[in-house]
């Protein structure tokens, strides 16, 4: 099963699968962990993109965490992460008896990350153990596993975000127009800018502002924050990335609730 | 797209050379680090900007203070792209360390410049160098605790030196440098005029990629057989050397059969040629039909196939490696069953002498002979980094425990002539579909392989797409079908090879004509109740059968005659698969040695 979130690692994850398997389809369906807290413009390309390239798409919602009324207001972002993402994950593999999944996830993206496996193996509860893993030389993977034993597969593990982005011009692959840099409504709350999307609690006296700017990652609209940008086009974007000063990850609010909070993510299964 | 230039290197050290310090030095000074991640540091180094902070990036880390495993960092410059193996420099962890340097193409040594050349600085060159590392750039850190003299750097590159000249084919570069204060890594200090050299990293920007596998033979391993309809066959894979073009000759192997490139697949079009690393689906002319783990090669430098090989090998688990027990082997496109048979002996990683061993512990290096039970497709390592690895999985605990670099197929050991003039035995497998013939059969047939005897495999179902793909499945049709494949096993018997068949068979008359023909013939019966076959149904069929779909099935709508004095009987299902191949083993033997 390939781990689809809509995003451009996803993008671009998705075309590779295409043309390992081309003229064939790839011989796996895709997953969508659905948080519903995601933008609304994001399950329409999901929708549109999976129809027009003829795959399978599995969307999975954690139903029981949504009527118990998880949300990232009420709970915080790191209780909310962890029911509607990780555990819907744990839940989606158990139901669909994936033994691999393959994400999108890359080394360069986060420190705790730079020290995955491309084969990363997780135990029958679906945890990681970093300081027991298989060792990986050349290209050659172990992907042995016990029943109930699975393996996340990382297939862009040494891309780069520009890596990305570049393939995406070369491949010309549709990606979600949140990416491009327009004027939208934000509330400023210092460095971040967060949409107005979800009935978003204001502070007293906040008041949404007119923001040029686009989303560097895509993720659930509380936790993932714009920044102020004008790059309009994937060309744009090549030429904006080298000069940026903050990381890719820096407005996920999740990734930063403690210290090391990606490695404690990902122990439980987060991926 | 054109491929970005990016090399790969890995930095290795004893611990507390700074290795950490000077990554992070590298990254933060070439702007490979942002500012929310240098905050991020500064939060939890003791004393302001602790640069080894950037790349030792786990929780438990910080509190060690050390580095546990391989972190891949990525930068670049104008010039080139740079992904960094960090690999640790203790000692249990020296499989991490051969991890990091499998894929580099340069290795980065660093020497405390008050320690000097250390016996680990000597076992993390050798092993880089026995993963086929021939470049190395030696860091002589630390200098600023030296007062950056001269004298300490000239030692210590003599003494390096001197022992280098025992890892034959590799080039040097020495470079004096303080990764804390920076000198010589982005730029040239002023600290040390007495260098004339470059900065390291101008030195990585320039320095040439070697082992661009594009000019050495051509090696396609396949992965996958795409089949989107019926007329419709193409092999995909990663072009692991060479390069290939339609109209080219290409051998299959195993087979060894040559035939050519009909054209090479990609996702927009076809293409008028490709190379090494590019991914692709080639078709081919003709009726050739190719698996997972097969292989196309160029007919002119073919690689070689043995299942006996000279492994240097690097044992990676707590538990020694075991004699003669198994372990699965996987290298290129396949995954097989193989026993190293004998250790030839263990190397002293900071000498590479040769000593006698009984085991490898972990950490270890040595060399062994390895025994597959299926022949492996490969080239040497020191031509083909990816014809050439292979790693050992414990079928127990699924661990990978070793990595292996293929140094040379042994020959075996002349094969035990059968008594009588190299008189040639049919083994006839008979019995249902389903009844466990084709496994059997290949057990044995993998057994006698191993033994060293020439030996081959008939299968019924392979039979029918090829040489009796003309036929039906009528009474006369099955008994033409019998025939051909007892006509190929007469001539292989009469011409002193084992001929393996498997073919369900189902009429006694037929098979008692070929055991006239044959003389030298053993049938085994593998028996099991048609109950038992249809539950297996490992092929479909029997479901087919009973919805009407296929007439004339065998056990379903058309008799099966049982052998009346077979050979051997195997109840396949009640016995073992290892009880079963004895039984057979034992009659086979003594027809040989009879």
């Amino acid at each position: 099963m390939l781990l689809y979130s809509i995003g451009k690692d996803s993008s671009v994850l998705l075309r590779l699968a295409q043309k390992a398997f081309h003229p064939a389809k790839p011989p796996f369906p895709l997953l969508h962990v659905d948080t519903t807290y995601k933008f609304k413009e994001m399950p329409e390309f999901r929708d549109r993109t999976c129809a027009e390239l003829g795959v399978r798409l599995i969307v999975h919602t954690s139903r029981g965490a949504r009527e118990d009324g998880v949300n990232p207001f009420r709970l915080g972002s790191w209780k909310c992460c962890a029911i509607l993402k990780t555990q819907a994950l744990l839940d989606a593999m158990r139901e669909g008896s994936f033994d691999a999944a393959i994400g999108g996830a890359r080394r360069d993206e986060e420190k705790s990350r730079a020290k995955e496996r491309v084969f990363s193996f997780r135990d029958a509860n679906g945890q990681w153990d970093p300081r027991h893993q298989r060792p990986e030389l050349w290209n050659l993977f172990n992907g042995r596993i016990e029943k109930g034993e699975s393996v996340r597969v990382f297939p862009l593990s040494n891309w780069t975000e520009l890596d990305v982005w570049r393939y995406i011009e070369a491949e010309q692959i549709p990606v979600v127009p949140l990416y491009f840099a327009k004027k939208r409504e934000m509330l400023v709350r210092g460095n971040l800018l967060i949409p107005m999307e979800h009935d978003v609690p204001r502070l007293p006296g906040e008041q949404p502002e007119t923001v040029m700017c686009r989303m560097r990652t895509l993720g659930c609209t509380y936790c993932t924050g714009a920044i102020r940008s004008t790059a309009s086009s994937v060309s744009e974007i090549i030429d904006e990335l080298p000069g940026l000063r903050r990381s890719e990850r820096e407005n996920r609010l999740i990734d930063h609730d403690q210290e090391g909070s990606m490695e404690s993510k990902k122990r439980e299964g987060y991926f | 797209m054109t491929e970005p230039d990016v090399l790969r290197f890995t930095a290795v050290g004893s611990v507390d050379d700074g290795k950490s310090t000077l990554i992070g030095r590298l990254l933060y000074d070439c702007d490979g680090v942002y500012d929310d991640q240098l905050e991020s540091v500064r939060k939890v180094s003791p004393a302001g900007l602790d640069l080894a902070f950037i790349t030792d990036g786990l929780q438990a880390e910080r509190e060690q203070g050390i580095t546990i495993d391989v972190a891949y960092r990525y930068f670049g410059t104008s010039k080139r792209r740079f992904i960094i193996a960090d690999t640790p420099g203790h000692e249990q962890y020296t499989r991490n360390m051969a991890t990091g340097a499998s894929t580099a193409d340069l290795a980065l040594i660093l020497i405390d410049a008050r320690k000097g050349v250390l016996p680990q600085t000597k076992r993390h060159a050798c092993i880089s160098w026995l993963l086929g590392i021939r470049r190395f750039a030696v860091v002589i850190n630390k200098m600023d605790l030296v007062e950056y003299r001269r004298q300490e750097f000239d030692l210590i590159r003599q003494d390096f030196c001197g022992f280098a000249q025992r890892l034959s084919g590799c080039e040097l570069e020495f470079f004096p440098v303080s990764a804390l204060a920076g000198d010589n890594v982005v730029r040239r200090s002023e600290r040390m005029p007495w260098f004339d050299g470059d900065a390291l990293l101008s030195y990585l920007e320039n320095v040439p990629i070697d082992g661009s596998p594009r000019m050495a033979a051509f090696r396609f391993p396949v992965q996958h057989v795409i089949r989107s309809d019926p007329d419709f066959r193409a092999y995909a894979g990663q072009i692991a050397s060479g390069r290939v073009r339609p109209g080219d000759e290409v051998m299959v192997l195993p087979s060894r059969l040559v035939t050519r490139i009909r054209s090479i697949g990609a996702f927009r079009a076809d293409l008028d040629h490709a190379f090494s690393p590019m991914s692709v689906a080639l078709r081919l002319e003709g009726h050739v039909d190719l698996g997972r783990g097969d292989m196309l090669a160029d007919p002119e430098q073919p690689p070689f196939l043995a299942r006996r090989l000279r492994v240097t090998v690097v044992w990676m688990a707590e538990t020694p490696l075991r004699l003669n027990q198994p372990y699965l082997v996987k290298h290129a496109g396949q995954r097989v069953c193989a026993e190293v048979c004998r250790l030839v002996s263990r190397l002293d990683v900071e000498t590479l002498q040769e000593h006698d061993a009984a085991t490898l512990c972990l950490n270890e290096i040595g060399d062994v002979e390895l025994e597959s039970h299926r022949p492996l497709i490969a080239d040497p390592y020191c031509q083909n980094r990816t014809t050439g690895s292979l790693i050992l999985i414990d079928p127990a605990s699924n661990q990978t425990v070793g990595a292996g670099m293929i140094a040379s197929a042994e020959e075996p050991a002349a094969p035990p002539l059968p008594a009588g003039g190299g008189r040639g035995l049919t083994v006839w497998f008979t019995g249902l579909s389903s009844s466990g013939k084709s496994t059997l059969s290949r057990a044995v047939y993998e057994r006698l392989w191993a033994m060293g005897y020439k030996v081959e495999l008939l299968d019924g179902d392979a039979l029918r797409q090829h040489l009796c793909r003309d036929l039906g499945f009528s009474k006369q049709d099955r008994d033409e079908n019998i025939r051909r494949i007892g006509f190929v096993a007469e001539l292989l018997t009469r011409n002193g090879v084992i001929a393996v068949a498997a073919a369900i068979s189902p009429y006694r008359e037929i098979r008692d004509e070929i055991r006239q023909r044959i003389g030298n013939f053993v049938e085994v019966y593998a028996n099991a109740p048609l109950a038992v076959c249809e539950e297996r149904d490992t092929k479909g069929l029997y479901k087919k059968a009973r919805a009407g779909q296929i007439p004339g099935f065998t056990g379903i709508s058309d008799p099966y005659e049982p052998p009346l004095r077979p050979e051997v009987e195997c109840n396949t299902d009640r016995e073992s698969l290892a009880e079963s191949v004895e039984k057979v083993m034992r009659i086979v033997q003594s027809r040989l040695s009879a």
